[in-house]
């Protein structure tokens, strides 16, 4: 019942035998490949030799900036995340994402709906999706890959289509919503706040889930390793705040926050709810989860509709972002920066084994990459393949983990 | 006699040009061990997979105290009181060991999970079982195969349905651990659940049998009381004899 973000894993926190210390339970995570510490640590050498080679990297500001970029592929990796889980894929993430821009902008401005109807309407659409691939996967047990690869297809051309002739909308800057996703930051005092609550509401649960542990009779974390967790969540919060608001910096942004609150928020489903054990228990072993009682087709289903909707949420945080939708929205390489962040991440591509955490984690190590190679005036090309290396390298860490496990 | 809580009326099963099993009937009634035997791919397996919603019957029917159901998936199955060991055990390796055993069934406090009361239940059934696990928070894929059947044996054992169907509950325990189940099989039995106990080890038959069903290429050859000999098993298993020959065969 911990909401410790990084190194939560997939595990239950606070389960281990409480005669391990802190060291112990790290190093059986890391060990287990539920870890997402590797993560961290690869993000901050990144981090650490981009400041290094350019120090206007790690300028408050353009950390700003990397939040905002990471916001709209990271609502989509999110959902991939989930499709992943239960041992699917989603090809056609980007293509949604485009389409969903398209509907906001064709909805608000040229049918002059109001804003928030046309965010509705977009949002609805992945729902329908979803719900399609779903009926695709479990009722006719066709593979997700190729429904997805046609739904790429068939949604780009839709999106087209909804566009128009002139191929691209603007929305009015004046728009509430526009504003809000370029220009509306959490301000530093709420940000401070946000932070407090956060830390103490960790603390408490972890505190109150020892307490019954004890009664109980099992096995609990101890007061110092909880108060070390504290700390850390804590030290990492305050560092993170203090550094985006640190002199003109802008701060927080609203999407960021969006995207925040849905990786805690599945991150809590996953691991603490009969629906997130299922998933991962699909993911992991179908037939056994089957015989076992899980509803396996609804988990998948609903895995397809989460991922479809996240889709088209991060189209539709896109087209705010742009303040405008075009045929290129949510087109090129929007779908593998999705999965690729997802696989970087921790979560394997052959299922049951994931995290929330490692969309943040994993969109951050790509968007580093590309803003910091922009910053050295590095050219596209080399940045594709810097990702593709850097992709490459996490499915051979996905595939050692596996190959261990079974051995 | 009373009316059998589960029973099978002219089941068959085929999976493609295999015909598993043929017109089968069984009964199994409440205070009652109901042990099925046969050579390996008798259909014994498919028998349990039937009983317990995992297999649908092509033909035939499946009644629950004398009332016709479709069991659609072991779920209905087990809302309807029918819990089952599989003989692949059906566990899912990246899970731990309380995760396994309330898979689908889970505890819960409000919308979230109770892991504490899932935890201390999954203590109190493994201990039950002499279940020499080290830990329930460790995934599955790390126990030895005896620890994994204890704990597929102990899910089958929750929420205490009324007909447990155990294909093989036995075959990789050690001594103690074999003793346990069929100790724990009696005490089912003494509580009033029906049992149905797919076996070779027929030193389990004969210490818990009630009756004996064997089955051989899908049919059923012959049932007998719980106490025939080994040999007459064997014969009616392999037909080295015909039917019927055995003097304490109980023909139906
Ligand atoms: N899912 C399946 N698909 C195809 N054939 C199957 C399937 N399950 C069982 N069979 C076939 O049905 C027959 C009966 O199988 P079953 O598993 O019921 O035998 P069994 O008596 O349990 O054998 P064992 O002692 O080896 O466990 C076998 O010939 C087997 O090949
Ligand atoms: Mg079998």
């Amino acid at each position: 019942m911990s909401t410790q973000p990084a190194g939560a894993g997939t595990g239950a926190a606070g389960a281990g035998p409480s005669g391990a210390g802190l060291p112990g339970a790290v190093w059986q995570r890391v060990r287990g490949g539920n870890g997402l510490l590797p993560i961290v640590a690869a993000l901050v050498g990144i981090w650490l030799v981009l400041g290094a080679v350019n120090p206007a990297f790690l300028a408050p500001e353009n950390l700003v900036n990397l939040t905002l970029q990471s916001a709209p592929v990271g609502v989509i990796a999110l959902g991939v995340v989930l499709v992943l889980l239960v041992g699917q894929i989603d090809l056609s993430v980007g293509s949604l994402s485009g389409l969903a821009a398209a509907v906001v902008a064709v909805g608000s401005v040229s049918l002059g709906w109001p804003v928030a109807l046309a965010i509705l309407v977009a949002l609805a659409c992945g729902v329908v999706v979803g719900l399609g691939y779903g009926a695709l996967s479990t009722r006719l047990g066709l593979p997700s890959f190729v429904f997805t690869l046609a739904g790429l297809l068939f949604l780009a051309g839709v999106q087209l289509r909804v566009l128009g002739p002139l191929g691209s909308i603007n929305l009015p800057f004046e728009s509430w919503f526009v504003r809000s996703v370029q220009q509306g930051f959490l301000p530093a005092v709420a940000a401070w706040a946000l932070v407090a609550v956060i830390v103490v509401t960790s603390a408490v649960v972890q505190l109150v889930a020892r307490a019954r542990r004890r009664r109980a009779d099992l096995a609990c974390a101890s007061l110092p390793q909880i108060a070390v967790r504290t700390l850390v969540l804590g030290g990492v919060l305050a560092a993170i705040v203090a550094y985006l608001y640190l002199g003109t910096a802008r701060g927080i942004g609203w999407s960021v926050v969006l995207f925040a609150l849905l990786v805690v928020v599945t991150d809590v489903l996953l691991r603490r709810t009969r629906w997130g054990r299922s998933v991962r228990a699909v993911g992991g072993d179908r037939r056994a989860a089957m015989l076992a009682g899980v509803p396996v087709r609804r988990t998948v289903v609903l895995c397809f509709v989460a991922c479809s909707t996240l889709a088209a949420l991060g189209g539709v945080l896109a087209a705010g972002r742009l303040g405008a939708a075009n045929q290129g929205t949510g087109g090129a390489d929007t779908y593998l920066v999705a999965i690729a962040a997802a696989v970087i991440g921790g979560t394997s591509l052959f299922g049951g084994r994931g995290s929330a955490w490692s969309a943040v984690l994993g969109v951050l190590v790509i968007q580093s990459i590309a803003n910091g190679l922009t910053l050295m005036n590095v050219d596209q090309a080399a940045r594709y393949m810097v990702t593709g290396a850097v992709l490459l390298l996490a499915i051979i860490i996905d595939m050692l983990i596996r190959k261990r496990r079974e051995a | 006699m009373s009316v059998p809580v589960l029973s099978l009326r002219g089941v068959s099963k085929r999976f493609g040009g295999v015909r598993a099993l043929v017109d089968v009937d069984a009964d199994v009634h409440e205070h009652e061990v109901l042990a099925v035997v046969g050579d390996n791919g008798a259909g014994k397996s498919t028998l349990a997979g039937v009983l317990a919603g995992a297999h649908r019957p092509d033909a035939g029917q499946v009644l629950l105290d004398g009332r016709p159901v479709v069991l659609h998936s072991p779920a209905a199955a087990r809302a309807l009181g029918i819990a089952a060991v599989f003989q692949e055990l059906a566990l899912v390796d990246d899970l731990d060991v309380v995760e396994n055993l309330f898979l689908g069934h889970e505890t819960v406090r409000g919308p979230l999970l109770d892991e504490v009361a899932m935890e201390r239940e999954a203590w109190r059934l493994l201990d039950q079982l002499a279940a020499s696990v080290p830990t329930v928070r460790d995934p599955v894929r790390t126990l030895s195969g005896g620890q994994r059947q204890v704990v597929a044996v102990a899910r089958a054992l929750l929420g205490s349905p009324r007909v447990v169907v155990l294909d093989e509950p036995t075959a990789s325990l050690g001594v103690r651990q074999t003793a346990e189940v069929l100790n724990l099989i009696v005490r089912l039995r003494e509580r009033g659940h029906a049992v149905v106990l797919v076996s070779h080890q027929a030193g389990d038959l004969q210490a818990v049998a009630d009756r004996i069903l064997v089955l051989r290429l899908g049919r059923v050859h012959d049932v007998f009381d719980g106490d025939a000999s080994y040999e007459d098993l064997l014969a009616a298993m392999t037909g080295a004899v015909r039917p019927g020959t055995p003097n304490r065969a109980v023909r139906r």
